[in-house]
């Protein structure tokens, strides 16, 4: 069958680039577990991951507010339902568009920052000089990105859920022209707990992607600055389809009943 | 009773898919003793380098140093035999992310756990062993020259005191000049040192200064080896041709249309 051939390779293929990213997330955590343990290294790039995607994560943030608030109000005045507009933004935001919109910013700032900078140290053999100095390379760069991943994320989500929220108050109070405290208590009337923290939980996963495909894709990368161009590439590919991936998964997980 | 040798091969083997790059090396060095092995591009050189700090695991065969099989450990047991000894890169891989002197005082740091301020002291002296003024050790790796990276590979090879000393290329894509004030700077370190040295070079005015024997690799395997001062009286083709750079003889180059 000379059709079903390609197909079987590719898949095999695929299962080979699973089992090898799974060996690698599991080395990873092992050592990000374990001293030494690299405080200076991991409060940079919490300082990398997060304070420096702030203005890109709190812009993407603030439009999407503003945009979601213009369409509720476009949809809904079809069928008089304008004053569910607050709320649908606020779900909206804490519950999807904060947390995914922040991780696919991020997997593109963060993911091939990380991808371009492990690359280059590959094809340089300053990785190789790592493992000579005695310095394990899973503990000294890819565990700090994992964990710094981990952290920030949700901490630049709760930043997207406000401004993002703000974003649709804006919209809601000086364009559609509603009410302000009536807006605001439209916002709070129905979010509940586990809105945000459904947020926050795809916010750690999502930063754990970012991080561990830029690493994955950064270690493996080989033949010089085409090899690392290609890492970057696939860093941010493979992280942006992951990150929507397992925005259903845990979706489903939390409100699949 | 014979001394155990620093370090030993025996029966080593790597393949990378069907090519095989080293067939079966058998090699010792003693304690103290400076060899260099010679050989075409692509003879596995660098390869054999890589399986004895263990940054690739060969197929069969045994790595020792100082008679302890070093292909059987991981991690820990891994870094203790790593930290025996040190390496110059051929492209120094010199870390970008840090200043000079970090570079230098990695070892000591990471490796070693030392405080800051004694291991800047250590480097700055290590920086000043091989012509480099402390105004060089805050500089980035970014602005040196080729010689100076060299040279602060060098430093950073030799800070931590290590019994070996592995030096890949040490003068290729230097100035005549350039190259052999480093080759004057490995002789220096390594008796003053007392340590022992493997390098693998092209160049042989730099293998004629700098060791005590030559091996010469050629299709995975050692084809020759014995006391530099027999080089020119070997007898065997392989070297005559190596050494004189001829186009004719029993090593053959692929040359691509």
């Amino acid at each position: 069958m000379p059709i079903l051939a390609p197909i079987g390779r590719a898949f095999l293929a695929l299962l080979a680039v699973a089992g090898r990213l799974m060996l690698f997330a599991g080395a990873a955590l092992g050592h990000a577990a374990r001293p030494p343990y690299y405080p200076r290294l991991i409060l940079k790039q919490m300082l990398e991951i997060g304070y420096f995607s702030l203005p890109v994560v709190g812009l993407t943030a603030i439009f999407t507010g503003m945009v979601l608030a213009l369409q509720s109000h476009s949809g809904f005045a079809r069928f008089n339902a304008e004053s569910a507009i607050a709320t649908v933004v606020v779900l909206s935001i804490t519950r999807e568009l904060g947390p995914v919109m922040a991780g696919l910013m991020v997997a593109g700032r963060i993911g091939a920052a990380i991808a371009a900078e492990i690359g280059t140290m590959r094809v340089t053999e300053q990785i190789d000089a790592l493992t000579t100095l005695s310095t394990n390379p899973y503990k000294y760069l890819v565990a700090p990105r994992l964990i710094a991943g981990l952290a920030m994320l949700p901490l630049l989500v709760i930043v997207a859920d406000v401004i993002g929220v703000f974003g649709g108050y804006l919209v809601g109070v000086y364009r559609l022209e509603f009410n302000p405290a009536n807006y605001l208590k439209l916002t709070w009337q129905y979010l509940e707990t586990l809105d945000v923290v459904s947020g926050l939980v795809k916010a750690a996963a999502f930063g754990f992607i970012v991080a561990l495909m830029g690493c994955y894709h950064g270690f493996h990368s080989k033949g010089g600055a085409q090899g690392v161009g290609i890492a970057t590439t696939n860093a941010v590919v493979s992280s942006s389809v992951l990150i929507l991936g397992a925005n259903y998964l845990i979706t489903a997980a939390f409100f699949g009943t | 009773m014979a001394a155990v040798p620093k370090i030993r091969l025996a029966g080593v083997k790597k393949r990378f898919g069907e090519k095989v790059v080293l067939d079966g090396v058998d090699l010792e060095v003693a304690a103290g003793e400076s060899l260099i092995i010679i050989g075409g591009s692509g003879t596995g050189k660098s390869v054999m380098l890589k399986c004895i700090l263990g940054l690739l695991d060969p197929e069969e065969g045994s790595i020792a140093v100082d008679g302890e099989e070093v292909t059987v450990l991981a991690g820990r047991e891994r870094e203790r035999v790593n930290a025996k000894i040190g390496m110059l890169f051929q492209s120094a891989a010199l870390f970008d992310s840090l200043p000079v002197w970090e570079n230098v005082a990695f070892g000591l740091i990471q490796g070693k756990g030392m405080e800051r301020k004694p291991a800047k002291e250590a480097a700055l002296t290590a920086l000043a062993a091989v012509g480099l003024t402390e105004d060089v050790g805050e500089m980035w790796p970014v602005d040196l020259s080729g010689g100076m990276r060299k040279r602060v590979g060098l430093a950073r090879a030799v800070c931590a005191k290590p019994e070996i000393l592995f030096f890949d290329e040490p003068t290729t894509g230097l100035d005549p000049i350039m190259g052999d004030v480093i080759n004057e700077l490995i002789v220096k370190t390594v008796n003053h040192m007392g340590a022992t040295a493997l390098a693998i070079t092209h160049d042989m005015a730099s293998a004629r200064k700098i060791g005590h024997r030559i091996a010469m690799l050629h299709e995975g395997r050692i084809v020759w080896h014995g006391p530099v001062a027999n080089i020119d009286n070997s007898g065997n083709p392989y070297v005559d041709q190596f050494i004189h750079g001829r186009a004719e003889g029993p090593i053959r180059m692929a040359v691509r249309a």
